[in-house]
């Protein structure tokens, strides 16, 4: 048993490993995802990740539930981006009135050249103002028509103006677009009637638009607008429901998954094979004890304890790690354990051992342990993706983490906000591609791993 | 006639279950009423059926607010009594663990059963038959076209279609309740031919034809994602275990007698590997009972499943615990069965003590 003997059989063992091909597809996909986690971590800190998912404040100008950008290949057209124009640095011109009111005028532009509508338009106000302040906007059209949207009363200094669900506003469009190309067979929606071509195709008139307010200030006054032109796609991984950048949560997913899955894996296979251990090389009322866990282990029901668990108590991640854990050490694994741990017992070199005096921690640690472990070892890679899947299934009850965001999070806030029926494919599709991406990389290694410590299986 | 051994086994084995059942539950209790949840649940369960009686009951109209209070009081002090809640939790434990073993689970606090009561034992037992007939169901036929499939694959060793089968393993690790969001996505969503959840039509068919077409129907997505969730590497693991077998020495002789192939199969490699087959098959039908608790909440199934599911999102305690009984019951009763079987395949132990 020297050691160099030792590690040369763990390099032949990977050399081995290395041979397959699978293997080296699931090492590839594995080291992708440490990177993406490296990059995660390093990139946004857990406190800024955790904070930006749960408000819902900051993302009020992202597009809701938009597709990601790379979903323009299948449409084979360019879909719109979220605009932002502020009033910002742009000169509103004021025109002195008396008893000190000015006549505001400001027009804010921005180039459109989407192939198909904006799904939300909304005007965020910033002003101060004494008394009431009243606002004419007007919308100006590429091809230089002018027309007057509506008077909007400022109810508070931060108001918003969304135009996108204004009923009035939307018959207003439809008469004006009838009265243009005569009656439509499409619906007129607000977006539809400010962005389209005059013509009898539902088709999106490129160009230079413009929005302008007009309004009367008293003295002290001020007034600044920002037009969000929601668009159809956003970013790598689109947004949801809430508006949040799906990526944010796509990314921490997997460190997590990873992380999660990987701890509960060996914790579990370690443990309980320190259990199986010494309840084969204690036997006696230890071995029957450990044996009476096991049996009542199995009539244990593993989810709907931790349902009771994740319910009854306001627990983290590590609790349900910990109870995970709990819940398995016990497992059927250990009678194998057992069964060749009494046989190890009665070898030679552990009685030589004996001989000398070792204690049983020496014996169990040094000459056991090592003795059973390869071939547990693919057992417990090929258990990560079971440990991946079950914290997902847990966030996709609700049981999760309160505040991490998770795979199975987003999968349950997609399941729950109906994204199967209406079809936001890319909200289930991308976590679940993860999930999938990190089980099958663990899967390929295990099953490899498994040829190679499994004689039998190596020419099959 | 059954061996005496036999029948010994079988009463030892119901012994200890029924002990680690016991105990199960016993720990189940206890992890519930770490925070006094148990209790809570009780004694207000109690106190409502007092107040509602005395609040109803015309023989006490007449009385004003406070007397009413008062017989409440007193009526609620004598029933803690009488069922033992005031004494200390040692104690009190064990009447909780008798109502439970019996299966007088309380009442629970939002969900009805079907016929309207509010009683725990009802609501579950009305679930149970769903999500056997489901998943139940599925694991059988998982099982038996594993082990068909296992059989084939493993005679046409090397073959392209077996070379497929090993490469497409791994994705059994996938859960079926993933496959069941993407097989939702492509059947319902996209090609609009299968029902998305549920377990029939609304309004349910009249006809008992119809009725059961429809059902039927509704099963065709939850089966398939299990079913396609275990093919692989059920076919795969089957394949490699029955080659193993193949190779050994008995075979290759029964082989060399000129036995037709299935014979070989049947006589020289399923029957040495039964026993060990049926431990696949009884772990597959003990993680069916928990598998089905995510894969019901997909497929919106009206099962045991999703009962705890809409139990934990409400919540409603007493389900919850109701559950955890009875799933503990019924992975007991899994356990005895599939002993039972063993028992009968396995001749060491049918001869053992006889």
């Amino acid at each position: 048993m020297s050691r160099s003997k030792h590690a040369g059989g763990f390099r032949n063992a990977l050399k081995e490993v290395f041979s397959y091909k699978s293997a080296l597809i699931g090492i590839a996909i594995l080291l992708l995802l440490v990177c993406l986690s490296i990059y995660t971590i390093i990139t946004i800190p857990l406190p800024e990740a955790i904070h930006a998912w749960r408000s819902s404040e900051i993302w009020s100008k992202n597009p809701r539930n938009a597709q990601p950008e790379w979903i323009e290949i299948f449409y084979g057209k360019k879909l719109p981006r979220t605009i932002i124009v502020s009033s910002k640095g742009i000169n509103a011109s004021e025109t002195p009135l008396e008893d000190g009111k000015r006549a505001f005028s400001l027009i804010l532009f921005f180039n459109y050249d989407y192939e198909d509508f904006p799904p939300e338009i909304i005007v965020f106000f910033n002003s101060s103002y004494s008394e009431k302040l009243t606002i004419d906007v007007y919308w100006i059209r590429p091809d230089g028509e002018e027309i007057r949207l509506k008077r909007h009363t400022l109810r508070r200094p931060d108001d918003k103006l969304y135009l996108s669900n204004d009923l009035g506003l939307e018959l207003q469009l439809e008469r004006l677009v009838e009265s243009k190309i005569g009656k439509a067979n499409f619906t007129v929606t607000v977006e539809r009637g400010l962005f389209m071509e005059y013509s009898k195709t539902l088709r999106v008139l490129k160009g230079r638009y413009g929005i302008r307010f007009e309004s009367v200030l008293n003295a002290g006054d001020t007034l600044e607008a920002e037009v969000v032109v929601y668009g159809l796609v956003y970013g790598l991984a689109g947004t949801d429901h809430l508006r949040r950048p799906l990526i944010i949560g796509l990314l921490w997913g997997t460190p997590i998954a990873m992380s999660f899955g990987l701890a509960a894996s060996i914790l579990t296979t370690v443990l309980s094979l320190i259990i199986g251990t010494i309840s084969g090389w204690y036997g006696g009322v230890i071995d029957s004890v450990i044996q009476r866990a096991t049996e009542i282990n199995a009539v244990l029901p593993f989810l709907p304890i931790l349902i009771l668990l994740t319910t009854f108590y306001r627990i983290d991640i590590f609790v349900i790690l910990l109870s995970i854990i709990l819940l398995n050490i016990f497992s059927l694994g250990i009678k194998s354990t057992r069964i060749l741990v009494m046989q190890i017992k009665s070898y030679p070199y552990i009685e030589a051992a004996q001989a000398y005096g070792a204690s049983n921690l020496r014996l169990i640690l040094l000459y056991v342990i090592p003795k059973i472990m390869p071939p547990v070892v693919p057992a417990m890679i090929s258990s990560v993706p079971g440990f991946v899947f079950l914290e997902a299934a847990l966030s996709f009850l609700g049981l999760g983490d309160p505040f991490l965001p998770t795979w199975g999070k987003i999968i349950n806030d997609a399941y729950t906000h109906g994204a199967l029926y209406k079809g936001f494919y890319y909200w289930i599709l991308e976590p679940a591609f993860l999930l999938i991406l990190c089980s099958v990389s663990f899967a390929l290694i295990g099953i490899a791993l498994e040829r190679t410590v499994n004689p039998k299986l190596k020419e099959l | 006639m059954l061996p005496k051994g036999f029948l010994k086994f079988i009463v030892r084995r119901s012994l200890v279950l029924l002990t680690s059942l016991i105990i199960a539950v016993y720990i189940s209790i206890m992890l519930a009423n770490f925070g006094g949840l148990i209790d809570e649940m009780v004694k207000a369960d109690l106190l409502t059926t007092i107040t509602m009686n005395i609040r109803n009951n015309p023989a006490y109209a007449g009385l004003t607010a406070s007397e009413k209070q008062k017989i409440i009081d007193t009526l609620y002090q004598s029933a803690l009594e009488a069922k033992g809640l005031n004494t200390p939790f040692p104690i009190r434990s064990l009447y909780y663990l008798k109502d439970s073993l019996t299966l007088d689970l309380g009442k629970a606090l939002y969900l009805t059963s079907d016929s309207g009561s509010k009683q725990v034992r009802l609501i579950i037992m009305e679930k149970l038959p769903q999500t056997i007939m489901l998943f139940t169901t599925v694991t059988i036929i998982n099982f038996f076209l594993n082990l068909l499939g296992g059989l084939i694959l493993a005679r046409r060793y090397g073959s392209k279609i077996d070379r497929i089968v090993s490469w497409l393993a791994p994705t059994s690790v996938i859960p079926g309740w993933v496959y069941g969001i993407f097989l939702i996505l492509v059947f319902y969503t996209w090609l609009h031919i299968l029902p998305p959840g549920g377990m029939v039509d609304y309004p349910p068919p009249k006809d008992p034809f119809l009725y059961f077409l429809s059902v039927l129907r509704h099963m065709i997505l939850p089966m398939l994602s299990w079913i396609i969730s275990g093919l692989f590497l059920g076919l795969y693991s089957n394949r490699t275990f029955f080659l193993i077998f193949s190779t050994e020495d008995y075979v290759e002789v029964a082989r060399a007698k000129g036995l037709p192939p299935s014979q070989v199969d049947s006589r020289y490699v399923l029957r040495p590997t039964l026993p060990s087959i049926i431990t696949g098959f009884s772990l597959a039908i003990i993680g069916s009972w928990s598998g089905a608790i995510i894969t019901e909440t997909v497929f919106d199934w009206p099962g045991l499943g999703k009962l705890l599911a809409q139990a934990l999102s409400l919540p409603d305690p007493p389900v919850i615990v109701g559950e955890v009984v009875i799933y503990a019951w019924l992975l007991t009763l899994t356990v005895l069965i599939l002993d039972v079987v063993y028992a009968f395949l396995d001749p060491r132990i049918k001869v053992w003590g006889g």
